[in-house]
C-alpha cells in the first residue's frame, strides 16, 4: 500500500458576493492537484466561482474540551444583544 | 488549548461523557468530528460510511460496462455524468469516513482484501441496454429512499456528504426512468427489453434495505444513535408503494405474483422475498462477486505508478520551493 497523499480541506465561494464555505475534503499530492481535483470533485453543476484549498493539516481549531469555556460567556452578556433593551411605547426608528 | 482538526480523537472517559453524548443527541444536537463520542458509535459510522463509499466505488462497475455502447451520442454522456457522480459520492463518503480516524488506504485495503461488504446489488450483471434504464430507476430510487433520511442523521459529515449526494440522485434515477420509458414505448422488442430488465432487477433492489428487521442485528442501536431514522422494512415498503405505481406507468409488469394493494393499510403487499439469494450473494457467490473485486484490484494496482509519480513529483518541487 501506498503511504496516501496528504488530505486537503476544500472551501468554495458559490458566488461573487459570497464567502468561501467548507465543503468537504478530498486527497492530493500537491496543491496543485488538490486545486484540480477539487473542481472536479466539488463544482460539476455550478457550485461554485472560487475555490480554496488547505492542508488539512494546518487548520487550527479549537479545543472543544474547552467549548463552555470559550462559549458560553456570550449567553450572560444578554445586554449585548438588542433584544435586552425595552423600546418604550411609541418609540420610532430604534 | 488548541487542536488541530485532524487529531481530535478523544478516549473515552466513563458513563459521564456517554450520558451527556446521550443526552446532546436527544436534544438534536449532531456530533461533529472533534467531539466526543463513544467508540461503538464511532465504530459503526466507519463501518456503515466505508461500505457505503465502497458501494459508490463498485457501482460504477455495472453501468460502466455499457459506456462504450451506449445507444446514442446523449445516452454516453449521460451515462458518463453519472458515473462520475458515482464516483465522486464515494470520494465524499471516504471523506466523511476519515474525519473519523481512519485512513483511505485502511478502508481500501478493506474493500479489496474483502473484508468489508459493499451492496450486494452491484453483483448482478448487466446484460442488455435497459438493465442501464433499471438501475437508476430502481437502484438510485431505492438509494434515494434510503438516503434522504440520512441527511438528518447525527453525524454532521456524514449528513452533508449525503445532502450533496442525494440533490444528484434525482438525475440519476430520472435518466434511468427516460431510458426504461423510451423502451417501454419502443418496437415490442424494446418493450421485452425493459420488462426482462424489470424482472431481474425487482427483486435485487426490493433487497437492497437489507435483511427484514426482526433479523437486522444493528437497527436498534443504530436508531437510537439517529444514525437510522427509519427501519429497513419502513424504507422499504416506501420504496414499493412508490415503485409499482411507476411500473404501471411505463406498462410493465413487477414479477411477483404475490403483490397486491391493501386497502385497509394503504400499502401494497409484496410476496415473500428469497432472503436465501440475498445471504449468498453477500457472502460472496453471487453472479459477478470475484468480477467485480478483481476488476477493482486490477484498477488498483494498475494505478499504483500514476500515485507514486504525483508523489515523486510533488515531493521535488516541495524542495525546490523550500531551496528558492
Amino acid at each position: 500500500m501506498s503511504k496516501g497523499w496528504p488530505l486537503w480541506e476544500i472551501f468554495v465561494r458559490s458566488e461573487n458576493g459570497l464567502a468561501h464555505k467548507h465543503v468537504g475534503s478530498l486527497h492530493a499530492a500537491d496543491a496543485e492537484m488538490a486545486v484540480q481535483n477539487a473542481r472536479d470533485l466539488y463544482t460539476r453543476r455550478n457550485e461554485g466561482v472560487s475555490i480554496w484549498v488547505v492542508k488539512s493539516s494546518d487548520i487550527v481549531a479549537t479545543d472543544p474540551s474547552q467549548s463552555d469555556e470559550l462559549f458560553a460567556p456570550s449567553e450572560d452578556k444578554a445586554y449585548r444583544h438588542a433584544t435586552f433593551y425595552h423600546v418604550p411605547e411609541g418609540v420610532k426608528n430604534l | 488549548m488548541y487542536t488541530s482538526i485532524s487529531d481530535g480523537i478523544v478516549e473515552g472517559q466513563g458513563d459521564d461523557r456517554e450520558a451527556a453524548f446521550n443526552e446532546r443527541l436527544d436534544r438534536g444536537v449532531k456530533v461533529e468530528p472533534s467531539d466526543w463520542m463513544p467508540e461503538a458509535y464511532r465504530k459503526t459510522l466507519v463501518r456503515q460510511i466505508s461500505q457505503h463509499a465502497h458501494s459508490e466505488i463498485v457501482g460504477m462497475l455495472p453501468e460502466g460496462n455499457w459506456i462504450t455502447r451506449a445507444p446514442s451520442l446523449l445516452r454516453k454522456l449521460i451515462l458518463l455524468a453519472k458515473v462520475q457522480d458515482e464516483a465522486g459520492h464515494g470520494l465524499y463518503l471516504y471523506s466523511a469516513a476519515e474525519t473519523l480516524g481512519t485512513s483511505r488506504d485502511l478502508m481500501v485495503d478493506a474493500l479489496l482484501t474483502g473484508k468489508a461488504k459493499y451492496s450486494s446489488i452491484f453483483n448482478y450483471p448487466t446484460l442488455t441496454w435497459a438493465d442501464v434504464g433499471a438501475i437508476g430507476w430502481l437502484v438510485d430510487g431505492a438509494a434515494i429512499i434510503n438516503q434522504i433520511p440520512i441527511t438528518r442523521c447525527s453525524y454532521g459529515p456524514y449528513a452533508r456528504a449525503m445532502v450533496r449526494i442525494c440533490k444528484e440522485e434525482s438525475f440519476h434515477q430520472r435518466q434511468g426512468f427516460d431510458v426504461m420509458w423510451k423502451l417501454a414505448h419502443g418496437t415490442p422488442e424494446q418493450k421485452a427489453m425493459a420488462q426482462d430488465a424489470l424482472d431481474r432487477w425487482w427483486w435485487p433492489s426490493v433487497m437492497m434495505f437489507g435483511p427484514p428487521d426482526s433479523q437486522s442485528p444493528h437497527n436498534a442501536q443504530s436508531l437510537r444513535w439517529k444514525i437510522k431514522l427509519f427501519t429497513n422494512d419502513e424504507l422499504r415498503q416506501k420504496f414499493i408503494d412508490q415503485t409499482v405505481p411507476q411500473a404501471e406507468q411505463l406498462g410493465l409488469k413487477i414479477p411477483d405474483a404475490g403483490l397486491r394493494w391493501n386497502e385497509e393499510t394503504g400499502h401494497y403487499e409484496i410476496g415473500p422475498i428469497d432472503w436465501d439469494e440475498f445471504y449468498r450473494v453477500i457472502k460472496g457467490d453471487g453472479p459477478c462477486n470475484r468480477e467485480r473485486l478483481q476488476t477493482r484490484i486490477d484498477a488498483w494496482e494498475d494505478g499504483a505508478w500514476v500515485r507514486e509519480a504525483a508523489d515523486a513529483y510533488a515531493r521535488k518541487h516541495a524542495k525546490t520551493e523550500s531551496a528558492a
